[in-house]
Parts: C-alpha cells; sequence; structure tokens
C-alpha cells in the first residue's frame, strides 16, 4: 500500500522544507464534538506544517489552565478515544502530506491497550505520538517494539534541567523530533526567564549536534514569539494560544486558519 | 538485596506490579535527585540525630498507647488506640513534614509546596516551615477550604499561602495537580512536601519510612501492656494512607497479624458517591504512581466522594495497591453515616473526639471478627477540632 509507504518518512519529509516549522496542537473534540477533522484541516491548508492532536485527559499534569479547560469541555463533548479514531478514518484522503501526531497522557492510552491505540493510530495515518508522563526506560522495555511495529515515532520533551546524557539517549530514541520545552512551566505560560537564560540553553543544545531537528514548545503564542523560537531550532509548537482564539468562535476551522495566517504570513 | 518484602519497593519503587514513576521529564531532574539522595541523607547520623529530637521534644512522641477500657467492653476485645491525634498540630502528618523538611535542608531547597485535602498536611508543613523560617505554599481544593476552614486559618496564621485548586472536583486530587504544577514551573529551588504515600518513586517510600515511627513505637508499647509485641489486628483508616503505611510498617513482615485498611464508602460503595478505590479502582496511573485508581472505561479519573476531605481521593497508595492485591490486609469500606455514629461513640465512651477521617477506622470494630482474647490497635490518626463545622452541621446530637 503505498500510501503506508508515504506515511513512514512524512515527519522527516517535513523537515526537508528550506524553512522554520510551524508545529499546531489543538484538542481533539474541542470546542465540538465533531470540529476535530475540519480543523485538522483547516490548518494544514493555512500552512501548518507539523499538527499535533491533543487527546484530553481529565488531569493534564504538563498542561496549564487554556489546555486543561479545552481537554474537559472535550470530555464533556464525548470525546474519547474510540469516537477520536472513528472522526481520524479516512483523514489522509483530505490531509495527505502533513505529519500528524497523538498528544496525550499515558492512562487512556493503558486502559485503551498500547496495542490497540498503536494499531488504530497507525491505520489512521498518524505518523507519531508524545506521551509525556511515559518514562524512558518503560517506553523501551515494553513500548518500543509495538511502536516500531506500527511505525510510529514517539517524541520526547527535553527541559533546561535535563542531562546532556540523557538528551543524547532520548535522541538516539526516535527518527522525528527533540520537543524542546522553552522553559520552566506548564504549556500556555508566559516566558518569565531573565535575558540570556533561554538563549543559552537553546545554543547549548544546538551545540549537541544532535541526530534529530528540534521544535520549541511552551510559551509560543504569536508571529513574535514564534520567529525568536525558530532562532536557535528549525521550528516552533503553538498549543495554548491557537486554543485561546477557538474559544467562543461561530466558526472553528475558519478561526484556526486565521490564527496559522497571523503566524506565518 | 534480600527477597522483595513489603516493606521495600524494588529500585524502581514497584511493590508488585504498582509504583513506579509516571512523571513529565520537567520534573525529572528534581525526582531522580530525591530518589538518589533520600536513603543516604536519611541514614546520616546527624539526619537521624536532628530527626529523633524533633518528633520528640517537638512532636510530641512516643504517643501514647491508650487501652480504650469502654470500647473494649462494648466490643468484647481489647481495643487500644494509638494516640496520634496527640502529637503537635493534632495528627500524624507532621512526622512525615518534619523529616521532609529536614531532607529539602539537605539538598538545599528553599521554597516549600504542599497539597492538602482535610488540611492536616497543609498545617503540618506550614508548621515546620514555621520552625525552618522556609517559605510555604499550600494547595487546597476550594471545597476542601470551605469544609475545613478552620485549617486554612490555621496554615495563613502559621504563614502560608493557601492556593485554591478550583478544577476538578476541587478536592485533594486537584489540589495535588496544582502542587506538581508548581513544581514544574519552579524546578530548581522548591521542594514538594508530598503529604501522603503517594506519587511517583520515591514518595511512597520515602513517607512510609517517616511514618514507620507509629508502629515501631507500638510494638515497643504492645510488649510493655500485653507481653507482645504482636496483636491480632491493626486498623486504620486510608485516603491515599500515609496513617496506615506508618501503623502497618513494622508488622507487614509478620503474617499473624491481620492488617485491616478501612476506606471511605461514602453514600454507599456503588452509590456512585464513594471513595472506596480499592472495590472501585483498576490499575491505572494517578499522580505519578501506577496504582488501583477510580476511573471510567476511558482512563478518565472519575470525581471520588467521601464526606471526609482527607479520604475523599480516586487513588490509594501503591503500597496498598499491592497489599489490596496481594490479600496481606483486608480492606473494609464505612459510609459517612457509620464513620458519624463512631464519632459520637468514641466521644462519648472514652472522652476522645476523632477527626472524621479517623472515625472510618474506628467503625470497623464489630466487623472484623475479634474475640475477647484479640488485641486490636486502631491507629488514632487525628483529632476532630477541625471537623466541628461538620459535626454541627450533621447534628450529631
Amino acid at each position: 500500500m503505498t500510501v503506508y509507504t508515504k506515511a513512514m518518512n512524512r515527519i522527516q519529509q517535513a523537515f526537508q522544507q528550506d524553512k522554520k516549522l510551524l508545529n499546531i496542537y489543538f484538542t481533539a473534540g474541542y470546542p465540538r464534538l465533531n470540529d476535530t477533522v475540519p480543523i485538522l484541516k483547516a490548518l494544514a491548508s493555512a500552512g501548518a506544517d507539523v499538527i499535533e492532536i491533543g487527546v484530553p485527559f481529565s488531569d493534564p499534569l504538563a498542561d496549564g489552565p487554556v489546555i486543561q479547560q479545552s481537554s474537559s469541555v472535550a470530555l464533556q463533548n464525548g470525546m474519547n478515544m474510540r469516537v477520536l479514531f472513528g472522526q481520524l478514518k479516512g483523514v489522509r484522503e483530505q490531509v495527505p502530506n502533513t505529519p500528524i501526531l497523538l498528544m496525550g497522557y499515558l492512562n487512556p492510552v493503558m486502559q485503551f491497550g498500547v496495542e490497540n491505540f498503536c494499531r488504530e493510530a497507525a491505520a489512521a495515518g498518524v505518523d507519531g505520538v508524545i506521551l509525556p508522563d511515559l518514562p524512558l526506560d518503560d517506553y523501551v522495555a515494553e513500548y518500543q517494539d509495538i511502536f516500531r511495529r506500527h511505525n510510529l515515532r514517539p517524541v520526547f520533551l527535553i527541559t533546561p534541567q535535563t542531562a546532556p546524557e540523557r538528551i543524547r539517549r532520548i535522541d538516539e530514541l526516535t527518527d522525528s523530533f527533540l520537543y524542546l520545552v522553552s522553559g520552566p512551566g506548564t504549556t500556555g505560560g508566559a516566558n518569565t526567564q531573565a535575558a540570556g537564560v533561554q538563549e543559552a540553553y537553546f545554543e547549548r543544545i544546538e551545540a549537541m549536534n544532535l541526530r534529530n531537528p528540534r521544535l520549541v514548545g511552551f510559551g509560543i503564542s504569536d508571529k513574535q514569539s514564534f520567529e525568536k523560537a525558530c532562532q536557535h531550532a528549525e521550528g516552533a509548537i503553538i498549543g495554548s494560544a491557537l486554543i485561546r482564539a477557538l474559544e467562543g468562535a461561530d466558526d472553528a476551522p475558519a478561526a484556526a486558519a486565521a490564527f496559522v495566517s497571523s503566524v506565518i504570513k | 538485596m534480600t527477597a522483595p518484602t513489603y516493606q521495600q519497593p524494588t529500585e524502581r519503587g514497584y511493590y508488585g506490579q504498582f509504583g513506579g514513576a509516571f512523571i513529565p521529564e520537567m520534573l525529572y531532574p528534581n525526582v531522580e535527585e530525591l530518589r538518589q539522595q533520600y536513603l543516604a541523607i536519611m541514614a546520616d547520623p546527624a539526619f537521624q540525630q536532628e530527626y529523633q529530637q524533633l518528633l520528640r521534644d517537638y512532636v510530641g512522641r512516643p504517643t501514647p498507647l491508650f487501652e480504650a477500657k469502654r470500647l473494649s467492653a462494648k466490643y468484647n476485645t481489647r481495643v487500644f488506640l494509638k494516640r496520634e491525634d496527640l502529637c503537635h498540630t493534632g495528627a500524624h502528618k507532621v512526622n512525615n513534614t518534619v523529616g521532609q523538611i529536614l531532607l529539602a535542608r539537605r539538598l538545599g531547597k528553599t521554597r516549600i509546596i504542599a497539597e492538602t485535602g482535610a488540611g492536616q498536611h497543609g498545617v503540618a508543613t506550614a508548621t515546620v516551615c514555621a520552625l525552618m523560617g522556609m517559605e510555604c505554599i499550600v494547595y487546597m481544593g476550594e471545597v476542601d477550604m470551605e469544609r475545613q476552614k478552620p485549617n486554612v486559618y490555621r496554615m495563613r496564621l502559621l504563614g502560608a499561602e493557601v492556593r485554591p485548586a478550583s478544577s476538578g472536583s476541587k478536592t485533594l486530587k486537584d489540589a495535588t495537580n496544582e502542587a506538581i504544577r508548581d513544581w514544574i514551573s519552579n524546578p530548581v529551588d522548591t521542594h514538594y512536601i508530598i503529604g501522603s504515600v503517594v506519587g511517583p518513586h520515591p514518595y511512597p517510600d520515602l513517607v512510609a519510612r517517616l511514618q514507620a515511627v507509629i508502629s515501631e513505637e507500638m510494638r515497643k508499647q504492645l510488649l510493655e501492656k500485653t507481653g507482645s509485641e504482636l496483636p491480632q489486628y491493626v486498623v486504620a483508616c486510608v485516603g491515599g494512607g500515609s496513617n496506615a503505611a506508618g501503623a502497618f510498617y513494622h508488622f507487614l513482615e509478620d503474617a499473624e497479624v491481620q492488617l485491616v485498611a478501612v476506606e471511605a464508602a461514602g453514600h454507599g460503595v456503588h452509590s456512585g458517591h464513594s471513595a472506596a478505590t480499592s472495590v472501585l479502582g483498576k490499575p491505572g496511573i494517578i499522580h505519578g504512581s501506577r496504582t488501583l485508581l477510580m476511573q471510567d472505561e476511558d482512563g478518565q479519573i472519575t470525581e471520588p466522594y467521601s464526606l471526609s476531605a482527607g479520604l475523599d481521593y480516586p487513588g490509594i497508595g501503591p503500597l496498598h495497591a499491592f497489599l489490596a492485591d496481594a490479600g496481606r490486609a483486608q480492606f473494609i469500606s464505612v459510609t459517612d453515616d457509620d464513620a458519624l455514629k463512631a464519632v459520637v461513640e468514641c466521644s462519648r465512651l472514652e472522652g476522645i473526639i476523632p477527626a472524621l477521617e479517623t472515625a472510618h477506622a474506628l467503625a470497623v470494630l464489630d466487623r472484623i471478627g475479634a474475640g475477647p482474647d484479640d488485641v486490636v490497635v486502631i491507629n488514632l490518626s487525628g483529632r476532630g477540632d477541625k471537623d466541628l463545622e461538620t459535626y454541627i452541621q450533621q447534628d450529631l446530637m
């Protein structure tokens, strides 16, 4: 099946482009249950280079208030793993090239079954998975074989406190990108670090000459912060600011597209 | 290493299939630092000297083991109460916070955060922070702030900042989420004093070790009072499970001692308003630990219910999940109403007004099958002053 051969390289293909990549996160089933695919299409047509679909969880520890709120609305709307995979059926006919990742927490994946989750994700044409509370050792011991069998790439987070040898290990465990958390804090917070602290961290990682490209996330909210983050990375990730743009929008897909344009145009 | 025991988790923090450290990368350096250092710091004679001295001169240990003769007569068995309610601040929680604040100082931390349900852990944390002159921020669910008002005031009086947790059910689970998010945002200068045997490894083991003084004293006191270090039953209530962990700890390897963990049934185990995790939970991940967890079929954590703020938690510590799974401890659940009856009974028969959490443990005396010659030790984990408003509202008389 040619579709699957192509799917294997979508993330790496995206990084072949001679530009900084915009990765957009949005929560599945928000603001309305059936907005997931229309928003995904709108983001891709408006120029998002990578898309993360948030799988809502009741207790998202790494997330700030905006994504927490969107998750709880999505859950109230009836979003769950089964509904999401139902929505994503056939999505690759509409969004053929943009890498799609699922981002969520481990417990819903465990209850759905890791094998089931990976099989369904691969069938939908998903390229990678971000599970912030999955420990590296557990990934290697229990998940890696399943991920590989389904051609799914894990994406791991790196923070200013992550030790160099651990960064090297993370770099070995994937062929996608490294998620550089911009500074201390949960998603959606403002950058409160002293001038130069963040730059020094980005430069330190840049100097490690890692195998994988880097995307910077957390606290990126608009064109200005996007371009700043891109100075020491191949691109950046925006989540909470997009969710805020969707809040109360009559036409959520149009609002999503307008947000992407405001960052890259 | 010797063979695995109930007391000692594996190096990666597992009690059987339960435990571990399921944390985002932002917490990894902090938790790893703690994991690498906690045993060495606690084994240091200087630490032990300071800890033991504070337990004696500040907390007021050892706490008495009191033979409750009127309760004994009523239930036709020999009942002893381990008086943790007589600890400074009114509950066992301070055993843990005294130890962790000394640990935090040795780790070079200057700022302390904590979560609290009933407020007892928050007060115990605010207390040791005042003692050591450290900044203290306590997260507490909005619902709990309302039902445990005196403790909110006590924390503020002690100089702590109390921050409301307003997500979810606005109780202990949500306060813990907020404390973890604070730690993510303040990874360098802050130590998180978790109040129960929950959270990522090494917290369950760390807190169990600091509470183990309860059962260490029980054994000596029982020998003196009954001629044997071993009772037939040890009974304690379980929310996250810190007082039960402390009361069980030095009896875990003595198979002849029956361990009874009492959970909150709320309005009834199957009423949809309950916190009886061992019955309603299945393996899942909460607050960085794989344990028994109340959740729906999609793995979303469900909102627990108990009238008592300290037992209103959808999980139990991984040690307790293991004890339940292995059948080492018997788990019983007690409704709000039965706990309230036990409040009145203990007050009238023994002149001791227990905390609402503790009352759950007092309510099982007619359910464990203890005979006239059996010795039953109930861990009287806290006093009832903080619950007076609830008791007044419930019109106990």
